[in-house]
């Protein structure tokens, strides 16, 4: 079987969603809501890099390789803010996370 | 080595965000070297940069010129926002000091994150392409979070700066996977090839999808419903400095990118945005009145204030047209006005244990503290729409434009939330003077506090005797949008 562009779009589809989907369900741990954004942000990955590969463009990679690097810096900053709450409160379950209500 | 484009005359292009940021890791070096907990000096050396840099924004050129191959767009548009972002910023800075040091919160990162997410949002602002809009939302973004989690000792704020980085990133994603579909359906990331496209393939589902996912994206940026739900825990959680500084210029640099996205990269597709932007701003000025009213705590209500005022703004947008732009502009400097002032005055209140932030804190002021309470009232009415005031020409301006483009429904609408909207207004006004008096707060004011809270009172009072300067500056930069 032949992979087309369609393939990589579908992966992509279903990581993005999968990370939507772990964000709202999960109800224990708010490491897995950053685990779940990383999820989505590679599925957007998969989708410029197969797109850049379809359409001949170097462009989408270079966006690529931007947001790897976003990411990083987000995920560092995440955990940073995490690891503060986590000593004012002492647990870090998502349902806790519920001081102001909204 | 040779450059595609003309390297020293794209580097003159973004002279201002250049020395904004140099300034800033000057500043942050220059803290780190003499110790912290000094805010004060590197909060007065960050707004002299801020100073710098505005000048140097509005002495630059104003015709439009592109930099580094089309990828960061300098025009009149660009130089409105970019006054007014810096100006916001300034005023939350100088706001800040004094509480920071009350709450034993002081440290010298503070201004120069507000810097550097100032930078951010001029990078936004100015993005010709989707690669410089994603990098500048996201140095803007990122350094929002640990702004709204900066008391690090207070768990609401803490608490505050988690919820925001967690459906902030969730509106990140949302914004690349549509930028990732526009990309592909369109084959560019640049604005000015992506007009082209929307002109002949704007019926493309997968463009129109990516274009979607973009919005939800933007809208979460803006507090705009149905993307609304962090504003009232994060205001109410953060220090309210920093409530202060995201009531401001973030959502002034999130309306302009929207809008320059809109107007420079989809303008052929308007048909289809227009339908969404007239919902969200409905749903917002909607929301943003009933859900108010039951609100206790000032911060609390600012927010969702914040939620129906973006709904108004947005009404400019959703008529799509050069006149929209110009009242939504227009609103816009009218909202940061007042909100300086009545975050000037939410921070006045302070009594010795400390600051309080409950409405009915202002019970009774009205005898107690009379020029207080009369700017706090002169701001309240101006949020509600009453004429004379400054907030009454700002809606009448944005419903004016989208009278003109037919959209009877979305005017009405506005006016019946502003009428909700001033219900609760009027009652913050009605608890001052005929409630059962408490304590009063610390006197004399801040003298930042009290010179902000004037000027911004005084902006809402006189506006109407000289609104030529602002009607001019903003058509000017409507114009320089549209064509």
């Amino acid at each position: 079987m032949e992979i087309t562009l369609t393939h990589y779009l579908v992966v992509a589809a279903i990581l993005f969603t999968i990370g939507i989907f772990g964000i709202f369900l999960n109800r224990k741990n708010v490491i897995i809501i950053l685990m779940s954004i990383e999820l989505m942000l590679l599925g957007v990955n998969i989708n410029l890099v197969a797109f850049s590969a379809w359409l001949g463009d170097l462009a989408g990679q270079v966006f690529a390789l931007m947001v790897l690097t976003v990411a990083a810096a987000e995920a560092a900053i995440g955990l940073a803010i995490l690891v503060v709450y986590f000593r004012n409160r002492g647990t870090i379950a998502v349902d806790d996370v519920n001081l102001m209500k909204g | 080595m040779t450059f595609p484009f003309d390297l020293s005359a794209s580097l003159g292009i973004v002279k201002p965000e250049l020395v904004l940021a140099m300034g800033s890791m000057v500043l942050l070096v220059t803290g780190a070297f003499f110790g912290g907990a000094r805010q004060s000096a590197i909060s007065r050396g960050t707004v002299a940069l801020m100073i710098v840099v505005a000048a140097l924004v509005l002495t630059g050129s104003k015709e439009p010129a592109v930099a580094f191959g089309g990828s960061f767009v300098v025009n009149g548009f660009t130089v409105f926002a970019k006054v007014l972002i810096l100006a916001a910023s300034a005023v939350a800075i100088l706001m800040s000091d004094r509480y920071m040091e009350r709450t034993r919160a002081a440290r010298f990162e503070f201004p120069v994150l507000v810097a550097l997410a100032t930078l951010g949002m001029m990078m936004m602002v100015s993005a010709n392409d989707l690669i410089a809009l994603y990098v500048g939302l996201e140095l803007q973004s990122l350094s929002l979070y640990v702004l709204a989690s900066f008391s690090r000792d207070s768990l609401r704020s803490t608490e505050a700066g988690l919820k925001y980085f967690v459906l902030g990133a969730l509106a990140s994603c949302l914004l690349l996977y549509g930028m990732s579909l526009v990309y592909g359906f369109s084959g560019t990331l640049s604005f000015d090839a992506l007009k082209g496209v929307a002109a002949t393939g704007a019926s493309n589902i997968g463009f129109l999808v990516g274009l979607v996912f973009m919005l939800a994206g933007f809208a979460f940026k803006v507090s705009a419903v149905p993307f609304h739900m962090w504003t009232p825990d994060v205001y109410e959680g953060a220090p309210t400095p920093v409530t202060a500084f995201f009531a401001a210029a973030p959502k002034v640099a999130a309306i302009a990118l929207l809008t320059r996205v809109l107007f420079d990269a989809f303008g052929a597709a308007s048909d289809s945005w227009r339908q969404v932007i007239t919902f969200i701003s409905m749903a917002s000025m909607l929301l943003g009145a009933f859900a108010a009213i039951g609100q206790t705590n000032i911060k609390r209500l600012m927010a969702y204030s914040s939620i129906a005022n973006m709904g108004f703004a947005l009404v400019g947008l959703a008529a799509g047209s050069e006149q929209g732009v110009e009242g939504l502009l227009i609103y816009l400097v009218i909202y940061l006005a007042m909100t300086a002032g009545i975050f000037a005055c939410i921070l006045a209140m302070r009594r010795r244990e400390g600051h309080v932030e409950d409405i009915d804190d202002l019970a009774g002021l009205a005898k107690a503290q009379p020029v207080y309470a009369f700017a706090l009232t002169a701001l309240l009415f101006s949020y509600a729409g009453i004429p004379p005031l400054a907030g009454f020409f700002g809606k009448f301006y944005v419903f004016s434009a989208a009278v003109e483009q037919g959209m009877w429904v979305l005017a009405v609408v506005g006016v019946l939330a502003s009428v909700v909207g001033a219900f609760y207004y009027v009652r913050i006004v009605m608890l001052m003077i005929n409630g059962e008096p408490r304590q009063s707060f610390v006197r004399p004011m801040d003298v930042e506090l009290r010179v902000i809270a004037f000027a911004a009172t005084a902006f809402t009072l006189f506006f109407v005797l000289m609104p030529a300067p602002l009607l001019d500056a903003a058509s000017a930069a409507a114009a320089a949008l549209v064509n």
